[in-house]
Parts: C-alpha cells; structure tokens; sequence
C-alpha cells in the first residue's frame, strides 16, 4: 500500500429510496489510525453513510474502498455474499442497541464468530474471549447473558465481540445515545483506550465533547452533505458555514442545560 | 384424481357436513354455558366454588378428550346414564371445551384493567353492579378472538364422536376409504368440507371482533 | 351394572405397558414436530417459491382438518401407495406431522419477530446470511415460543390417545382390550383417565423447568 491510497475511501456516495435523496455526492477519505467522528442533526444521513460503508445499507451508486479493495462491489449474489462476508470481517461495527445475541453468554457472543469463521479451536476461542472481555474491562462478567448486564456493560462487550474479529477499522453508530447518562463515560472509557491504540476508528455521535477530546477529524452533516469538516478545534470553535454553527448553537446550549 | 368417485359420493359427504356443522353449534353452545359457569365459579368469593371451577378445568384437560367421550358412552349405562352416540357426543365434548373456553373467560375477565373496577366503585356501584356494568362489557369485547380459537379447534375436534360411529364427515371419510380405497380422494373432500365450515366460522367470528370492538 | 374397581389391579402389567407406550409415542412424535416445525418454518419463509407455495397450502389443509381424519389418510394412504409401515410408525408420522404444522406457525411468527438488529449484527461480524439464521435468528426464535410449543405438546400427549383408532397399542388400546376382556368400560376408561392426568403433570413439571432453564438467555 503506498502512501497515497487512502485508508478508506467513499467515492461518490449517493443514496435515495425513492425521491427522497438521503445521501448526495459524498466524498470522503480515512487515513490508517485515523479517528473520525460524524456529527449532524437526525436525518442528516450520517448513519446511512457509515452503514454504507460495510454495505449493511447498500449506496444507489458510488464505491466505498478499503485499502484500495472494493467493499460495494456489484457481483453475482453468490460471489458477492463471499466477498461482503470476507469484508466484513476486518469491519467491526457497534450499534446503538448493542445487539447483542441474547441466547447466548458473553463469552459466546465473543467467540462465535471467530470459531465460525476462523476455525478457533475452543481453547483458543477462550483464550480470545478473556483477552478481549479484560480489554473493555468485562472479565468478571464473562459468563453472564447479556439480560444479566448493564447498558454500559452491554456496550463494552458488544465492542469486544467486535474487536475478537481483529478489525482493521471500527464503526460506532451512537455507541453512547441509547444509554443511561451515568453509564456513558465508562463506554467512552473503552474508545478513548482504542483510540490510543491507534485504532482507525469513524465514529457517528451526538456527544461534542467526546468528539472534541477524541477525534482527529469532524465531519459536519446536513441534509445528506458534507457541510463542514476538519479538526475539532477548528469545526466547534470557528465553523465557517451559517448551518454548522446553527446546529451548534443548538446542541451546546442543549448540553449546558442538560449539564446543569 | 378420480373425479368419476367424487361426484358419485359427494352427496354423502355433504349430509355428513352437517351433522358435523350441528355437532359443533351445539357442543360449542354447550361448551359456552360451561365455561361462563366455572369462570365465574373460579373468580368466586366462595372457596368451594373455586375449587370446584379449578377441578373441572384441571381434570377436563388433563385428560383425553377422546377418553372423556368413550368413559360417558361405553361407561355411562353402569351408572345409569342412557345416551345415544350423538347424545354423547355433544356432551362430552361439549363439557370437554367448556374447560378450555373457562380459561379463556377468565383470562379475559382478569385482563381488564383493575383500575376500572376501583373507578366503578368509587362511584358507588355494588361489586356485582360494577362487574355486570363495568368489567363484562369490556372483557367479553376482549374474549371473542381467543374464543374464535376454541371454537375453531372444537369444530375440528368433533371428528372424535367418530370413534363412536356418529355419522359425521370424519366417520363418512373413514367408511369411505375403506370401501373405495381411495383415500387421498376422500381426504379431499372431507378436507375440504371442513375448511369451508372452518372459514366461514373465522369469518364470522372476526365480523363480530369488528362490530364490537371499541373505537 | 354397578361399578366394580377390583378388576383393574388385575390388568396393571398391561395397563402399564400402555403408559409406557403413550410416553413413547409422545416423546417420538413431540421430537419430530419440534425438529419438523423448525425445518417447516424454514421452508415456508425461505423456500424457493415452487417449493413455499404449496407447502402453505398444505399446511393450511392440515390446519383446517382433523388429527383423526389425518390420521386415516396417513395410515390407509401408506397402503394405496404400497408402502407398508407398523401402526406405531404412522401414528408417530401422524401426530409428528399434524404437531410439526402447528410449531411451524409458532416459529415462523417468532423468526419474523427477532429484532432486524440481530441479523445486522451478525451479518457485520461476517456471517452469511444462512450462518446469522442457524447461529442467531432461529435459536432465539425457537426460544421464544417454547412457552407455547409447549402447550402443543400437552395438546400432543392427550391427542396420542386417537392413534388407538388404527391400531397403535397405547394406553387408550390397552383399557379397550381390557374391556374386550371384562365388559368394565367405565372402571377402565376411569382407570385410564387417571393415568393420563398423571403423566400429564409429571409432562407439565418437566415443561416448567424447560422453560425455567430457557428464562435466563432473554
């Protein structure tokens, strides 16, 4: 890979259902190590973008690229199953709601998909499942089902099962809304650690501060456009679109109050 | 197929379709009074009647349908009960389903909300006023659709009085297979007699669903 | 003709036999329709359409029709088409069947309740699709309704008694040979109603821990 092909790369992302046009014409590159957070009011099309980007919700045209291999690539079914499934595997991604699969323990949840497919012996599969569970901080609750757990504890793991596919990049889609106030910071605790790892990391949030301390890079989206990007220093304190301050003037007065 | 057969036979078939279409309004009738007697036995101030309502229950399904029906018609003479085979049949299964319609009943009594009760009385109405006036209504609103369910099982269920040669669609299917050999026309025919009567009872089941049903 | 329960204990060995029998043709048959019910499922949401289509129709047909009629069918029907099996085979066909319909509705409303997010998660770990339904989507259908997969099996164990109409020797068969013997009906019908009830709990105790055991994993 020589240094000027992009991480990842989003070519021309355009998306519809119907007339209603949620993504237009994105454009947009990931260095290696990179941490991007995306940040826009609802209906911006910031998640249908990084669902796009392992093509869990396919784009109407444009390509997405990881280290210069295709991931929409327009195949046969068959042979398309086989590639988005081999894609997938270095693309973790965390939900919202977690996700977790409720009928099975922690541990199962972690090892699952390595032992399917990646053929881990059940001894190597543990071994995995402890290393990554201490990673988020989760050992002790490695044989509970996720009913027995937290939100926070629900997310960590969830980040663990993801990180057991050794990934090469993450996604976050509102890693941190669906939970109680008092149990975000110990999830932004875990990405934080990634985040010093070098992880690359594109992170969709409504949480400017986290953003702000975190994140190498913001990208403002509105109306299924780029808006606005660039670091955090520059994009939260001297925006330069009426929009982009709008939308903060918005969400930091939110925050204050909700901060009170 | 053999076509030839079933316009020979049809005929019977639809003579047996309505001994089972009037097998299954009774025992369903009979099935309703039983049930309306033990939920409300089961929801009773009176412990005995509670009792009672919660063996009947119990008993009627825990055990065979098909073993209640042979106990009163091959059973009944050595206690002095007298009953033709269609007697016994609406009978039997009648009591039968009563045990599964009471639970339907109560369930649907229970699941009103208590709220409305305490409101009822609150006003001054007397614990059986605001049952009749208040609760009733609304749980017999709610009772229809599962008791859709009972009737459309029973309806199927009456295929046992077969067993004790009632003439009926399953006993005709049966003595016609052994006659022609022929059973997957037979099957048909029956079959299909039987989702006819099944289709029109759902329907007027959800008809009256609709015209009841709150707005 | 009064009543005269001293004739049963003399029949116990075979009343007893019958139980054991009626346990095992439940087991047997509560066995396939749960497997059947799944694979069903299956095949009426995924199936390719020559395959889909008229299994809903038949599985409609067998919803609107009698077990007793089935069972009929299925016993006189082995014959027509030669095939020449025990009485205990086509009954278990029978029921297992007859059950396995009944499961599938069940499992194929808990599939397409599953929430979407499970699918996602799976697939976005690398699963394909078929691998998220056998890993994911399916093993939480199931348990969600074996609550009333349950149900259908008690339903199952008490309609066990109409395989005696084509000559399954179960409990039902044994009290009638008992009968054939004693000209009792109602001490042995009686004899044989207990019975029933008490394999009926000790299938409802069972089922209790089931589902207790199943509680924890939603």
């Amino acid at each position: 890979m020589t240094e000027k092909t992009p991480f990842v790369d989003i070519r021309h992302a355009q998306k519809a259902y119907g007339d209603l046009e949620v993504l237009k014409d994105i454009n947009l590159t990931v260095s290696k190590g990179e941490i991007v957070a995306i940040i826009g009011p609802s209906g911006s099309g910031k998640s249908t973008l990084l669902r796009a980007i392992n093509d869990l919700d396919p784009l109407s045209s444009g390509e997405v690229l990881l280290e210069g291999v295709q991931v929409n690539k327009t195949l046969p079914h068959r042979q398309y199953e086989k590639h988005i499934n081999e894609m997938r595997q270095h693309i973790g991604m965390v939900f919202q709601h977690f996700n977790l699969f409720p009928h099975l323990t922690v541990r199962e949840n972690v090892t699952m998909a390595p032992k399917l497919l990646k053929g881990l012996s059940n001894a190597e599969a543990d071994q995995l499942a402890e290393e990554q569970l201490a990673h988020v901080g989760m050992s002790e609750r490695i044989d509970y089902y996720p009913s027995q757990l937290s939100g926070g504890q629900k997310q960590r793991v969830a980040i663990a099962r993801a990180l057991a596919m050794k990934p090469k990049l993450m996604l976050f889609d509102e890693a941190t809304s669906a939970l109680d106030p008092e149990l975000v910071e110990e999830v932004n605790l875990v990405m934080k650690k990634l985040a010093e790892e070098h992880m690359t990391m594109i992170i969709v949030t409504h949480e400017m501060d986290f953003a702000a301390s975190v994140c190498d890079r913001v990208i403002f989206m509105d109306g299924g456009v780029v808006v606005e990007e660039g670091p955090p220093s520059v994009v939260f304190q001297n925006p330069t679109q009426e929009r982009t301050k709008n939308f903060l003037r918005k969400h930091l007065a939110q925050y204050a109050e909700s901060s009170k | 197929m053999d076509i030839d057969l079933i316009l020979r036979v049809y005929p019977h078939f639809l003579k047996a379709a309505l001994v089972t279409v009037e097998l299954s309004v009774l025992t369903v009738l009979l099935g309703l009074v039983c049930g309306a007697a033990a939920a409300a036995a089961r929801l009773s101030r009176f412990a005995i009647l509670r009792f009672i309502g919660a063996a009947y229950v119990s008993l009627m399904r825990g055990i065979p349908a098909l073993i209640f029906l042979f106990l009163l018609y091959f059973g009944g003479p050595q206690i002095g009960i007298q009953l033709t085979a269609f007697q016994a049949g609406v009978i039997g299964l009648g009591i039968n389903i009563g045990a599964y319609m009471t639970e339907t009943m109560r369930g649907a009594i229970i699941s009103v909300d208590h709220g409305q009760a305490e409101a009822a009385r609150t006003l001054g109405l007397s614990q059986f006023q605001s049952f009749r006036k208040v609760i009733l209504p609304q749980a017999m609103r709610l009772m229809i659709r599962p008791l859709g369910v009972n009737i459309n099982a029973q309806i199927k269920g009456t295929a046992l009085v077969a067993a004790i040669s009632v003439v009926e669609l399953t006993y005709t299917a049966q003595r016609y297979i052994g006659s022609t050999y022929k059973p997957f026309e037979m099957f048909f025919l029956a079959g299909i007699l039987y989702l006819i009567i099944i289709t029109v009872t759902g329907k007027m089941i959800s008809f009256l669903d609709r015209r009841v049903r709150l707005p | 003709m009064g009543l005269d329960f001293s004739v049963v204990p003399s029949y116990a060995d075979a009343l007893f036999l019958g139980v054991l029998w009626t346990i095992a043709i439940t087991i047997v048959s509560a066995l396939l329709s749960f497997f059947g019910g799944i694979l069903f499922a299956v095949i009426a949401l995924y199936g390719p359409w020559m395959i889909r289509l008229p299994f809903r129709f038949f599985a409609w047909l067998f919803m609107g029709t009698p077990l007793l009629l089935q069972l009929f069918l299925i016993y006189f029907g082995l014959v027509e088409l030669g095939i020449d099996l025990p009485a205990f085979v086509a009954g278990v066909i029978g029921l297992g069947l007859h059950f396995a319909v009944y499961n599938s509705e069940l499992i194929q409303t808990a599939i397409l309740a599953v929430d979407k997010g499970q699918m996602e998660a799976a697939r976005t770990l690398g699963l394909s699709r078929t691998q998220a339904l056998i890993r994911v989507v399916i093993p939480q259908a199931v348990r969600d309704v074996i609550p009333p997969i349950g149900n259908n099996m008690i339903a199952l164990l008490k309609d066990s008694a109409l395989v005696s109409v084509i000559g399954v020797s179960e409990l039902t068969l044994s009290a009638q040979l008992a009968i054939g013997r004693t000209y009792r009906p109602f001490e042995f019908y009686a004899a044989a109603a207990v019975l029933y009830y008490i394999i009926n709990l000790g299938m409802e105790a069972v089922l209790r821990r089931i589902e207790r055991r199943t509680q924890l994993s939603r």
